[in-house]
């Protein structure tokens, strides 16, 4: 099974039918866009995804696993982690602190250990402190450890909610409007940090984004929604193409 | 743990222990005498119901506004626990006594604390607030209805079983316990919560049990200080536990700084003090209190200290290095 | 049959005035998502203001009432501005604090500058019985009901017609797009503090009459019975404030004649409790999950 896998993806609000059988495969090392005018139904596919809506029909599959009827932190510990189209840091704190906080579960000492300040203790922090800032150090971020999170350049934050997802270990990237509210440098940059993630990490990486040159640049093949339902399916070249795509962004 | 750790919390562990003799010396000699005390074993009782709410409040971000409650039901367990060990006649040491029915206080303060914050943490903040409002009344009024506290006319005849002595070195524990927690990964987990609840599920903290955690941290230790303070008074009235008790409280953490316990006893010593200082303002001192509460929001809402910490490894730092003190400036993680 | 009649009335009473002070709570709700904790302390200031009024100047009812709501009406624009509207950006337990931190400032105040004991409300209202239809309903009640009604009906009127009362409506659902469209939204957050504060003193008036007791802890009980009331009905919904207040006042009533006063006051809290619990969004309320 590929590391993402949904089978007859349905929601339901009442009435309402805002996504209608969507299926989807990313695998490892892939890279896939989704694509659809605006209220087509790709925020709700996300957080059906990410177990903030449980859907009315279907199955999700993350890392082989179910994933539907899960806590948002349920998802995260079968391997999906996301990122927010308004990009949520721990704001007042320190960018090393972001990161360490998505060790958690790596970290292992309980409370007791914590309080009366164990050997464990001092190995966990010792082991979180360390490879927080490893991994800053791939990110090329390690000089901006003990600058608050508040205090970085927007592209920059963007960066940093990106490593840190990618700190929890996960096997589905999933990214939310990345490049919303970016302009074309720090878009620029965006794509070169989501190139270098698909080299360096062996993830699936599944983006929503209406930002075009993103999508086209990056994205291997691209899943088109509209009104709930797939439209198109292919690589950035036959999508540009699709008659149905243009007529459904361009109009008649 | 590296050098520098284990030297500064040498040198935590010596100032406290220097003080302590200072202090001992100076009730000996008649200069800090039977009043001075009370209002030390006051500031005690202060800085452990400050710092407990601070872990809800200022650490998980989370408007609990009926720490009075857990006061109260610290207060009578303590009380009732001690009175029932010394009616049957068990020959232990009187710290001993209160040390087991303050662990009894705090832990009936935690039980009831998850009967209100299961159901509640799952809330909008705004409403949490309220709820916890509500509950520090039924806890009181429930208190009031009870044969068994006293009812209405209060608990009398409490062991006085708490000094000096006990009240320094529990309220040092309770510190202790209290800073190396939000010091932990539970505690960054704590703090995560309110920095963004949505942001920390997203990276995967299991935020209702964490909530749950925070809130009830802060009522076991709400009700250790209750314990204590009953054990002074020796007697009990429901209605000292009300609603102006929480803010009392609540004015305390907020002045401090919400996420500071250095903050918190800071505040926890200067509103015990003042208000004895000025005694004769009594009348206006909610009036303050709370123009206080509106002034600190407005104007300076991070209060005394913030989130910042007093911390020995960094002061220590500073020296060796002659540094003027610059809040900027921060020593790396790893030092 | 009849006591039964008459206690549906004296709710229909109790429950307008609750739902005239709910109408404060949800109209600040919706308009800058904050629950106005000193609102029951408005509603006290304005039944001071009408007893200051009825004491020095001696007006009629009518002319009290509406001096009263008018002060309020400015006191709330001055709180909103003063305490408030510097939090707008704030975290959210930073509005609530200084919104609790009013609340008590107004009570310490008033008890300060009016003393802690309860003053008596010269009757602004003739006290008699009057026979409908052979029920004795009192002519505070009637006139309680009356002008509760009628301010309600000029509150929905406002809203659905007038250009303060549709921005109110804009800026409750969208405050971004309603500074696109040109809205002065400072203006309509203060418009709709002053007509919240009016509704919540014609409230205080009202029952001071009604209870002929003025005291600066007055607005304690009632402020939090009306809050309630106004998530009962679904926090941030006009008619829900209505509703809610109606049920409220009703329940209040059945229960305080069946069982007693302290157990009325505790089934207020259970209903708060179940709300919460259940259906936080109130009666009227959608079924929303938080958008991420």
């Amino acid at each position: 099974m590929a590391l993402l896998e949904t089978k007859d993806l349905t929601m339901q609000f009442g009435g309402l039918t805002a996504v209608d059988n969507f299926e989807i495969s990313v695998d490892k090392d892939e890279l896939v866009g989704l694509i659809g005018p605006n209220g087509a139904g790709k925020t709700t596919i996300f957080n059906m995804l990410t177990g903030v809506y449980t859907p009315t029909e279907g199955s999700i599959h993350i890392g082989g696993k179910n994933a539907i009827g899960k806590t948002p932190y349920q998802i995260v510990k079968l391997g999906g982690a996301r990122t927010f189209q308004n990009i949520r840091l721990f704001k007042d704190l320190k960018v090393i602190d972001n990161i360490k906080i998505a060790y958690h579960h790596e970290v292992d000492y309980n409370i007791l250990n914590g309080v009366f300040r164990t050997k464990k203790f001092w190995q966990g922090e010792k082991k979180a402190y360390e490879e927080a800032l490893e991994f800053l150090k791939i990110f090329e971020m390690e000089d901006y450890a003990d600058t608050l999170a508040k205090n970085l350049p927007y592209g920059k934050q963007r960066k940093l909610e990106i490593a840190r997802a990618l700190a929890t270990k996960p096997k589905i990237l999933m990214l939310d409007e990345p490049a919303a509210g970016m302009n074309p440098q720090e878009t620029k940059e965006l794509m070169e940090t989501i190139h270098f993630i698909k080299d360096k990490f062996d993830i699936a990486i599944l983006l929503i984004e209406h930002d075009m040159n993103l999508v086209m640049g990056i994205c291997e093949r691209i899943v088109v929604i509209d009104y709930g339902k797939i439209i198109a399916k292919g690589t950035p070249d036959e999508i540009k193409n699709n008659p149905d795509v243009i007529r459904v962004y361009l109009g008649e | 743990m590296k050098k520098d750790t284990l030297k500064s919390y040498l040198i935590n562990l010596l100032a406290i222990v220097v003080l302590f003799i200072i202090m001992k010396m100076l009730i000996s000699n008649g200069v800090l005498n039977r009043y001075y005390v009370g209002i030390i074993v006051f500031i005690g009782v202060n800085i452990i119901l400050a710092s407990s709410l601070n872990i809800a409040t200022g650490f998980l971000g989370q408007l609990a506004l009926g720490h009075a409650g857990f006061m109260a039901t610290g207060a009578y367990t303590s009380a009732i626990t001690a009175m029932t060990l010394i009616d049957r006649g068990v020959a232990l040491p009187n710290s001993v006594i209160l040390i087991i029915s303050l662990i009894a206080a705090g832990t009936v303060s935690l039980l009831v604390s998850l009967i209100i914050g299961i159901p509640s943490l799952r809330l909008r903040g705004d409403y949490l607030g309220i709820i916890t409002l509500g509950f520090g009344e039924v806890i009181r009024v429930f208190i009031n209805n009870i044969k068994f506290t006293g009812g209405a006319q209060g608990l009398t005849g409490i062991p006085m079983l708490t000094t000096f002595d006990n009240t320094f070195w529990i309220t040092v524990f309770v510190i202790f316990v209290l800073y190396t927690f939000t010091n932990s990964k539970h505690g960054r987990a704590i703090i995560s919560i309110r920095e963004d609840e949505i942001a920390a599920e997203a990276v995967g903290i299991p935020t209702t049990f964490y909530k749950v955690l925070g809130f009830s941290t802060a009522a076991f230790f709400g009700g250790v200080g209750g314990g204590l303070y009953a054990h002074y008074l020796a007697f009990l009235d429901p209605n000292i536990f009300g609603f102006m008790r929480s803010v009392e409280i609540l004015v305390i953490v907020v002045l401090g700084g919400m996420g500071s316990l250095t903050g918190s006893i800071i505040a926890a010593i200067v509103l015990t003090i003042l208000p004895e200082a000025l005694r004769d303002f009594a009348q206006y001192r909610l009036l303050i209190y709370s123009f206080l509460l509106v002034a600190m929001m407005i104007f300076r809402p991070q209060g005394l200290f913030g989130t910042a910490e007093f911390s020995m490894k960094m002061f220590l730092h500073k020296l060796r290095h002659n540094q003027i003190i610059s809040p900027r400036k921060e020593i790396k993680d790893g030092d | 049959m009849t006591l039964l009649i008459q206690q549906f009335i004296n709710g229909l009473s109790v429950g307008s005035i609750y739902a005239l002070i709910a109408l404060g709570y949800t109209l600040v709700y919706g308009i800058i998502k904050l629950i106005n904790f000193a609102h029951g302390e408005i509603m006290m200031m304005g039944a001071y203001f009408a007893f200051i009024t009825v004491i020095t100047m001696g007006l009629p009812f009518l002319a009290t009432l509406i001096f009263s709501m008018v002060l309020a009406a400015l006191l709330g624009i001055t709180i909103e501005t003063v305490a408030y509207k510097p939090l707008r950006k704030a975290p959210r337990i930073s509005a609530l604090i200084t919104a609790i931190g009013m609340s008590l400032f107004l009570q310490n105040l008033a008890q300060v500058i009016f003393g802690a004991d309860p003053k008596v409300m010269p009757d602004l209202i003739p006290k008699r019985p009057i026979n409908i239809a052979g029920i004795q309903i009192g002519t505070v009640t009637i006139v309680t009901i009356i002008l509760s009604v009628f301010f309600m009906i000029v509150l929905d009127l406002f809203i659905k017609n007038t250009k303060p009362g549709k921005a109110m409506r804009a800026v409750s659902e969208d405050k971004e797009a309603s500074v696109i469209m040109g809205i002065n939204v400072n203006r309509t957050i203060s418009i709709t503090f002053a007509i919240g504060s009016a509704l919540g003193a014609l409230g205080g008036v009202l029952y001071s009459v009604a209870y002929t007791q003025v005291y600066p802890t007055m607005g304690i009980m009632p402020g939090l019975k009306a809050f309630v009331a106004a998530v009962l009905g679904g926090i941030g919904l006009i008619p829900g404030a209505m509703l809610g207040g109606f049920i409220i006042g009703m329940v209040e009533t059945v229960s305080k004649a069946y069982l007693s006063s302290q157990w009325s006051d505790a089934i207020v809290f259970g209903i708060l409790i179940l709300v919460l619990i259940v259906k936080p969004t109130g009666i009227l309320g959608k079924n929303e999950r938080e958008k991420v």
